[in-house]
């Protein structure tokens, strides 16, 4: 039996169109969630079909493709959907943040700065910051439309009630351009500092919830907090034990049974690009 | 606390129909500052609806409701943006539901239930915010220490206090109140309505309360409007509506009242 | 003017649950009370002489005539004055001391007392002060004050009510049966005051059944049963 032939990057060009329309209004309004008609894809819900369907959307022949997932590019699913593009796309890829063009993250932003010569795509599962608040789809919308974002002060209230500190360490809300209030995906908090003022386009696709939204290059991105209470990256006080780096988002890593443990960068590539240069000196 | 001589609600020829079946109709009146206003009635009366349509909650079929903002242009509040509506709710008005569970976050700290009003004005200081908390809550005589507890652990005497405090942290002008003590305990019923008394005096509120209860207008409310299917029956002064009625429903009703 | 007038009133209600049969009470009442003045009304139980002063409170209704209170140097009709006037006159200008004290749940006796200062906008410290003066004066002991009056005894009650009723300073004050439960010292307490308001120019419309301080507080006594309808 023959394989089937794909259309570039498998999506037919009127899906890739419609995505494309969601993802110019959403760069037009920064933060904002833009519904669109998310397609069945050959992977189930929940393993990255939102940033699959907009990295197809804007995928041509001479993009260079990276993918991650929580920064390395070696995990079972950062390996899957880049042979998924490989192959019916047949673009180029790279684990190389420097090298491509565009990058399909899960949970993590690169510690290479971006340029603007870049994308990053991240897979969201949960595109709504005030959904563990508020269940009502109509709700939270309109809370959206007027602005109403007392709701999300009411949870960093509850967290230093109640532990002393804001509790958030991951999909930290951020509001951005002075009026969207967005979650920027299951990144650690560590990340958040790297949306603001971005050279690169970023865009959120989630699949499941059939919402896109972006921040256009250069956008004002500020992690929600108290005036007593600020914002703090929050990082482990350790060093890389691979490459030595001590500004890096640490993976903690489980040597043995008795306790043992090292630390080394999430961004594997980062972190390999580190110890090439360490050895060239 | 001055008053003002323009009023600050005033409803005109207020009608509301649920299809064929009347909620009300025809109700007028002026209400000003720092006045007290009771509809009072039976199951059935019109009294809510009345309430959800000066609150804006329901549209009226016909008739409208005016009220003058803190700029002091009086406005139609049916003219009013979704955003305006939300800011007013949020910042000049108090609702006060019977059932307090309609009225907070059940699971979210009752400091918390209290600061959001702050919070969605603008207040971005914790200490404050939970300082501004911490003294309404005493102010409605809930203890310090239950400050973090959600309201789920509230007794119901407890949440409708907390409903009340979340409702004037704003420093609202008017504020409705539809049965605010129904179904609470009689000695729980009385140091609320002591309180709600205490504090409308003291904030110089104006309130529009709904209750079927003649004590609790005649402790809280200086004027009265008495309703029944829809249409008010007889309306004036409280203690001379509840002392001196003339229409045959009031009577009927004011003698009902079992003697203490 | 005088700062109380009354022309042409009538009263009658109707009691719509007894089929709708009518009690008139008085027709054609007529008299004033000037400035400093004390005038007792008097007559037989039921001849409607609490029914007048509750008129004159704008507590009841009153069917024909005019009651000019004179407010502000203005004359207004308590008879068709709408609620908020009403209310405002009750802050300005006519007080009522009825003759039982509607007591309100949890409020201390001092706080009773001091509430019309405070409505009025003195600061609550001052009234209290003021209110724990009369109170004393009253015979009611400080122990008391800060207990809410629905446990006292009527006496104790009554004394309450009337140190309400004295302590704001207003032009028209309304007394139904203010001596009733009361001893006599606290009765000549009680005309001591009547007396004193009289001094500064009060003009005072009384309902009091006994002789004697009718007598010593009544510059004039009308007998209410020439308006009765019988």
């Amino acid at each position: 039996m023959n394989a089937p032939a794909y259309n570039f990057a498998y999506l037919d060009e009127q899906t890739k169109r419609m995505i494309r329309r969601a993802i110019l209004k959403a760069i037009a309004i920064p933060g904002y969630q833009v519904p669109f008609a998310s397609r069945e894809m050959p992977m189930p819900y929940g393993w990255g079909t939102g940033g699959v369907q907009v990295t197809a959307s804007i995928l041509g022949p001479d993009d260079v493709l990276k993918v991650i997932d929580q920064g390395s590019d070696d995990t079972t699913n950062a390996v899957s959907i880049r042979k998924f593009f490989a192959k019916t796309a047949g673009v180029q890829t790279t684990t190389r943040t420097a090298e491509a063009t565009i990058i399909q993250t899960r949970h993590r932003i690169p510690e290479t700065p971006l340029t603007e010569d870049q994308v990053l795509v991240f897979q969201v599962p949960i595109p709504e910051p005030l959904r563990f608040l508020e269940p009502r789809e109509t709700e939270t919308r309109r809370m959206h439309a007027l602005a109403d974002y007392g709701l999300m002060h009411v949870k960093l209230y509850e967290d230093i009630a109640r532990h002393g500190h804001i509790a958030t360490t991951y999909a930290y809300p951020v509001k951005v351009d002075g009026r969207y209030v967005m979650d920027p995906s299951p990144t650690p908090k560590f990340d958040n500092p790297k949306m603001d003022d971005c050279a690169a386009l970023q865009l959120f696709g989630a699949g499941r919830e059939k919402r896109i939204y972006a921040i256009p290059p250069h956008t004002r991105v500020v992690s929600l907090d108290f005036e007593d209470h600020p914002f703090e990256r929050g990082r482990t006080p350790k060093t890389c034990e691979l490459c030595g780096a001590n500004d890096t988002y640490l993976d903690e890593v489980v040597t043995d049974d008795m306790g043992g443990r090292l630390f080394v960068c999430s961004d594997s590539d980062y972190c390999e690009k580190r110890r090439g240069a360490e050895q060239a000196k | 606390m001055t008053e003002s001589d323009a009023p600050l609600l005033l409803a005109e020829g207020l009608t509301k129909y649920y299809g064929r079946q009347l909620g009300c109709r025809d109700v007028s009146f002026a209400l000003y500052e720092g006045e007290v206003l009771a509809v009072v009635g039976e199951s059935g009366s019109g009294k809510t609806t009345l309430l959800q349509l000066l609150s804006t909650q329901l549209t009226p079929s016909a008739g409208h409701v005016r009220y003058r903002l803190r700029d002091g242009v009086t406005r139609d509040l049916a003219e009013l943006s979704e955003a305006e509506r939300r800011f007013l709710f949020r910042t000049d008005w108090g609702y006060v539901h019977q059932d307090a569970a309609l009225g907070l976050r059940m699971n979210v700290s009752a400091g918390a239930n209290v600061g959001e009003r702050l919070m969605a004005v603008g207040w971005r200081h914790y200490g404050r915010i939970r300082g501004a908390a911490a003294t309404w809550l005493d102010r409605v005589e809930i203890e310090a220490d239950r400050i973090d507890d959600p309201p789920l652990t509230y007794s119901g005497g407890m949440r409708q206090r907390l409903q009340i405090a979340r409702n004037l942290v704003t420093q609202p002008r008017l504020v409705f109140m539809d049965e605010p003590t129904g179904g609470l305990d009689v000695s729980v019923q009385a140091r609320l309505l002591d309180l709600l008394r205490g504090l409308v005096t003291e904030l110089g509120l104006a309130a529009v309360i709904v209750t079927h209860d003649l004590a609790v207008a005649r402790l809280l409310s200086h004027r009265i409007m008495v309703m029944k299917g829809g249409e008010v029956i007889e309306e004036g002064l409280t203690d001379q509506v509840l002392d001196d009625p003339r229409e045959p429903y009031t009577q009927l009703l004011v003698s009902s009242i079992l003697p203490a | 003017m005088n700062p109380l007038q009354l022309t042409g009133v009538a009263k009658s209600f109707t009691m719509h649950l007894q089929g709708g049969v009518r009690l008139p009470v008085v027709a054609d009442v007529e008299f004033a009370v000037g400035a400093g003045e004390c005038v007792a009304l008097a007559g037989p139980s039921g001849t409607g002489k609490s029914s007048v002063l509750k008129m004159i409170f704008g507590n009841y209704r009153c069917d024909a005539g005019q009651i000019l209170v004179r407010h502000e140097g203005e004359p207004i009709d308590v008879a068709r004055a709408d609620a908020r006037a009403i209310l405002k006159l009750r802050r300005t200008t006519i007080g009522y001391v009825s003759q039982f004290l509607r007591a309100v749940p949890r409020v201390a006796a001092i706080d009773v007392v001091a509430e019309p200062l405070v409505a009025a906008g003195v600061p609550r410290e001052t009234a209290r002060g003021r209110a724990g003066d009369l109170l004393a004066r009253l015979n009611v002991p400080e122990r008391l004050w800060g207990l809410p009056p629905a446990t006292f005894s009527g006496g104790e009650q009554q004394r309450v009510n009337i140190a309400r009723g004295f302590l704001p300073e207003l032009p028209i004050l309304l007394l139904d049966e203010p001596t009733a439960s009361l001893d006599a010292d606290n009765r000549a307490i009680v005309m001591d005051l009547i007396t004193e308001k009289k001094k500064c120019g009060t003009a005072i419309a009384s309902i009091v059944h006994d002789d004697d301080v009718r007598a010593r507080t009544a510059d004039r006594v009308i007998d209410i049963t020439r308006f009765a309808v019988r």
